[in-house]
């Protein structure tokens, strides 16, 4: 299945790409696909532990079982102000 | 009176306080704050001299939760008018890259109302900042805890 990544700020630069469709096995989780993007990019491994994940607009932890079309989005610690 | 949907946005352009202010001054309030955060020369955590600021945010979760957090500060400290907006894009140098503003009957719920959302807009809202310093380079700044 696919879902769309969005990756912000450092992550977004790592990675390469701010917005890109991933395949993804059936039933995969948040976890998972971070684990599958950090074997292509291996300096995002570090910045794991200061990472949340949010899964269609709301903060999901990394057990969240991901659906065909969801959008998961990667965010760094904020620096608003 | 409760406003139904209370200014909270993102802006690429300069930030307009006194819009603000308009929008959210009705004749029940005695008092007016605003607190504006500007682009700052020093860093805390580079010695190189900023030239400037970008922003970039997550629009379908930085808007709600700005929103989020004026309905908060409305529950919290009373009737109020409140509004905030960020920047996004490049602030240079002096400009200001959020604005908070409240109003409300008496000054002091005006003060900490706008201390507490200014607090947890930092802490909570999905942006993230960018220094430019002068020689080119550039660095991702986190929010400390307040």
């Amino acid at each position: 299945m696919t879902v769309r990544v969005l990756a912000f700020a450092r992550l977004r630069e790592l990675l390469g790409f701010g917005e890109r469709l991933v395949g993804v096995p059936e039933g995969t989780t948040a976890e998972a696909l971070w684990s599958q993007l950090a074997s292509e990019a291996p300096q995002l491994a570090p910045l794991r532990t200061s990472t949340r994940f949010a899964r269609n607009g709301a903060l999901a932890d990394g057990t969240t079982a991901l659906q065909e079309g969801d959008e998961i989005a990667l965010l760094p610690p904020v620096g608003g102000g | 009176m409760a406003q139904a949907r209370p200014p909270a946005g993102l802006s690429a352009q300069p930030l307009d306080v006194q819009a603000l202010v308009r929008a959210v001054k009705t004749e029940q309030h005695g008092a007016v704050v605003t607190f504006l955060g500007t682009t700052r020369e020093t860093s805390p955590d580079d010695p190189r001299p900023v030239a400037a600021l970008e922003y970039e945010a997550y629009e379908a979760m930085a808007v709600p939760e700005m929103e989020a957090i004026a309905r908060e500060t409305r529950e919290r400290f009373g009737p109020l008018g409140i509004a905030m907006q960020h920047r996004t894009g490049r602030v240079e140098l002096g400009e200001p890259s959020v604005v908070v503003v409240v109003a409300a009957p008496h000054r002091g719920a005006a003060f900490d109302a706008c201390r507490y959302a200014i607090d947890a807009l930092k802490s909570r809202v999905a942006v993230w900042k960018r220094e430019v310093y002068r020689d080119g380079d550039a660095a991702w700044i986190a929010n400390t805890p307040s």
